[in-house]
């Protein structure tokens, strides 16, 4: 059984498509990057596999359940931490528990079990006094999560949770969640950050509505459309990178070239080896420090995707 | 677990701190209205009287100041100024000054005495008095034509009758539950009716569309807490907060503006309670409509607005145009405008007032029917 299920799913506000036919399926226990440029539909399709919003057509299954049809089931399997922590600020920590997990029903001996277990599993015993207004991004975090988890779903749904929080804490969440998806609890996370998507075992990329790409980061690394046949990447190492770059764009055996700190990332004609490309570039002037094989990251793909995909929207329209 | 109102006391718990957290809320709900009854309850009269007035009193002017004016002309204007409608502030010699303090603004009555007032009097003729009234001021203006034809009346029987005669027919007006005709009596259970919509519809609306601001709205459809329990969750704490402002409003009407309750106060508690409920819905469905408390703030404006002027809380209902008569039917405030006068200054009762608290109940019910409805539809 899959822990997350879509068939087409889509939904339109009046004429706009907000989210086209999207398929997607997510085992259980991974931790499913949803990635994509703002307003591209993340949000609307968290929205909708949490039901807080309907769907306009097509089906979603949580762990096997049909959210359209059983909502309230699907409600005591997931967790939900929206882009603003949804904590009230003017409450204190110990009451933003009190309050989530009496909304999950939690009661008696039961809910102060939970409560101690949650402020330990975080750490939060300093802060429980604290008003939540008052914590840094990162116990925020730690606390909204929390809240999330108070009555044990199954499936997480984070929506840009690292958002606004400083590198440290973003360490301390992933390492979390791989603690917690180890013990069988799946997550649907969507982020901008390149280094976070590398961590997720399982990635797929919404462009304006569009569902492009789905896989493993691996996967996606490789796919055609990033290296386009007839086609290998190489790092390119060079002082005065801006002119070199420029130069080197004139060369017609450059399919593509971006700067990436102090070296170019270059897509180049197959037909043209590592030496004959370093050949090629002194010949211009460019003095060439070092030439590596190069594997696409995910922003190339992503930036390549992305590039195509408008292209094609462009001559559609 | 099929608990239509569940997570009920859950939003009870947090919303009852949200408030503790919140004094300017308190403040609000006591404070205000307390200071808007002592502005209302002492600085305001809607009593018609010492009407600032000009008098120009020509008559034997031939053979006296004009100043001073003819002796029975001077008997006619202390029986006007004795009736505490009119205070003359100046007496002026020409049309022409009368008509310029009448024009200033400085009096909204101006009295002609004419050359040969008494000459006709003496000769049996008919005098005539001029009366200019300043009609900008349609209130004012009604009493003072009544008042002086009155007066004149008054005078003229008096003058056909012989001596030791008798008026054919005496009218004895006494003014029922308001004997004094204390504008307060009459003002401020009315001025409860509006004081109360603050406190409810607008707080309730506020407590809402702030989860919306904050995005938590979101995180509670994906709690387990269902539509109805979180309305309710959040209705009751400002139920409490209404019960407790209605108590201090009565307090300080009882105490402080000395008004007597001539009915039962737990009546009256019982109705009101029908009137917060409405209140406590219309709050509801603002919040379920509006995604900014600005947007709140503003619906709520049109809600008072529409009480205070439709509810005959300012304006009598009766002298109203049958559209506005007809409107006022649905404003909540005007059955419980008819509610306090009844209890507080009539001693009505239940028997009296029960199609009101049925009215209130029902609207409540109606209205958050409607926003539970709305509720649902934002959550699936």
């Amino acid at each position: 059984m899959l822990a997350i299920q879509t068939q087409k799913l889509t939904r339109r506000f009046g004429n706009f498509v907000a989210v086209n036919q999207a398929s997607i399926a997510v085992e259980k226990g991974e931790v499913f990057g949803f990635l994509g440029p703002n307003g591209s539909g993340k949000t609307t399709v968290i929205k909708m596999l949490t039901g807080i919003l309907p769907i306009t057509e097509g089906e979603a299954w949580i762990e096997g359940i049909d959210v359209a049809k059983n909502v309230d089931a699907v409600r005591e399997r997931i967790g939900y931490m929206s882009q603003k922590f949804s904590l009230y600020d003017d409450l204190t920590v110990m009451e933003n528990l009190q309050f989530y997990a009496r909304a999950y029903q939690l009661k008696g001996k039961k809910l102060a079990q939970k409560i101690e277990e949650t402020i330990a599993a975080n750490k939060l015993e300093k802060y429980v006094d604290r008003l939540a207004g008052r914590l840094s991004g990162g116990w925020k975090q730690r606390l909204a999560l929390g809240c999330a988890l108070m009555h044990e779903p199954t499936v997480l749904f984070l929506d840009e949770p690292t958002a606004g929080i400083d590198p440290v804490a973003r360490r301390q969440l992933w390492d979390l969640l791989f603690q917690l998806s180890g013990q069988g609890i799946t997550f649907f996370v969507t982020t901008h950050y390149m280094d976070e998507a590398e961590r997720c075992s399982h990635l797929a990329y919404i462009y304006y509505g569009e569902l492009i790409a789905d896989g493993t980061p691996d996967a996606l690394r490789s796919l055609p459309e990033v290296n386009p046949p007839g086609t290998h990447r190489f790092e390119i190492s060079a002082p005065a990178i801006t002119t070199a770059l420029r130069k080197a764009k004139e060369m017609t055996l450059f399919k593509n070239a971006t700067i990436f700190g102090r070296s170019i990332h270059a897509l180049v004609d197959e037909s043209v080896g590592q030496e004959e490309l370093g050949r090629e570039l002194r010949k211009r002037g460019i003095a060439v420090e070092e030439i590596r094989p190069l594997i696409p990251t995910l922003e190339d793909a992503f930036v390549e995707l992305s590039q195509r995909r408008q292209a094609q929207m462009e001559v559609a329209s | 677990m099929n608990n239509p109102a569940q997570g009920l006391g859950a939003i009870f718990y947090k919303e009852v701190r949200h408030m503790r957290r919140d004094p300017m809320a308190i403040l609000f709900a006591l404070v205000i209205p307390v200071l808007l009854m002592i502005i209302l309850g002492t600085a305001i009269d809607t009593n018609i009287r010492q009407v600032r007035t000009v008098v120009y009193d020509a008559s034997g002017s031939a053979m006296m100041s004009a100043v001073s004016g003819s002796s029975m002309s001077r008997a006619f204007l202390d029986r006007l100024r004795n009736s505490d409608t009119f205070r003359i502030y100046k007496y002026v010699s020409s049309d022409a000054e009368l008509n310029r303090e009448l024009i200033a603004g400085r009096a909204s009555v101006g009295i002609k005495v004419p050359v040969d007032f008494d000459r006709d009097l003496l000769k049996g003729n008919q005098a005539q008095v001029l009366v200019l009234v300043d009609g900008s001021d349609s209130n004012v203006a009604g009493q003072a034509v009544n008042v002086s034809s009155s007066l004149g009346l008054d005078e003229s029987l008096r003058r056909m009758m012989p001596a030791g005669g008798r008026q054919a027919i005496e009218v004895r007006p006494k003014m029922m539950f308001n004997p004094a005709s204390r504008s307060p009596n009459f003002l401020l259970p009315g001025l409860m009716s509006v004081l109360l919509i603050l406190v409810t519809v607008l707080l309730t609306a506020f407590s809402i569309v702030r989860e919306k601001e904050r995005g938590t709205i979101e995180q509670l459809f994906v709690t387990p807490v269902r539509p109805l329990g979180l309305m309710l969750g959040k209705i009751m704490p400002y139920f409490v907060t209404g019960t407790v402002e209605f108590t201090v409003i009565i307090l300080f009407m009882r105490f402080v503006f000395k008004i007597p309750i001539h009915g039962s106060v737990l009546v009256l508690a019982v109705l009101t309670a029908g009137y917060l409920f409405v209140n406590l819905a219309i709050g509801m469905l603002i919040s379920s409509k509006a995604n900014s408390q600005a947007e709140a703030l503003q619906m709520c404006m049109v809600v008072m607005l529409l009480s205070i002027f439709l509810s005959g809380f300012m304006f009598p209902r009766e002298t109203m145009p049958t559209w506005a008569y007809l409107a006022s039917h649905l404003v909540p405030a005007t059955y419980m405008i008819q509610i306090a006068r009844g209890v507080i200054l009539r001693g009505a009762g239940l028997a009296q007032l029960w199609i009101n608290g049925v009215v209130l109940f029902a609207m409540g019910a109606g209205l958050l029917l409607l926003a539970a409805k709305r509720f649902k539809n934002m959550t699936v």
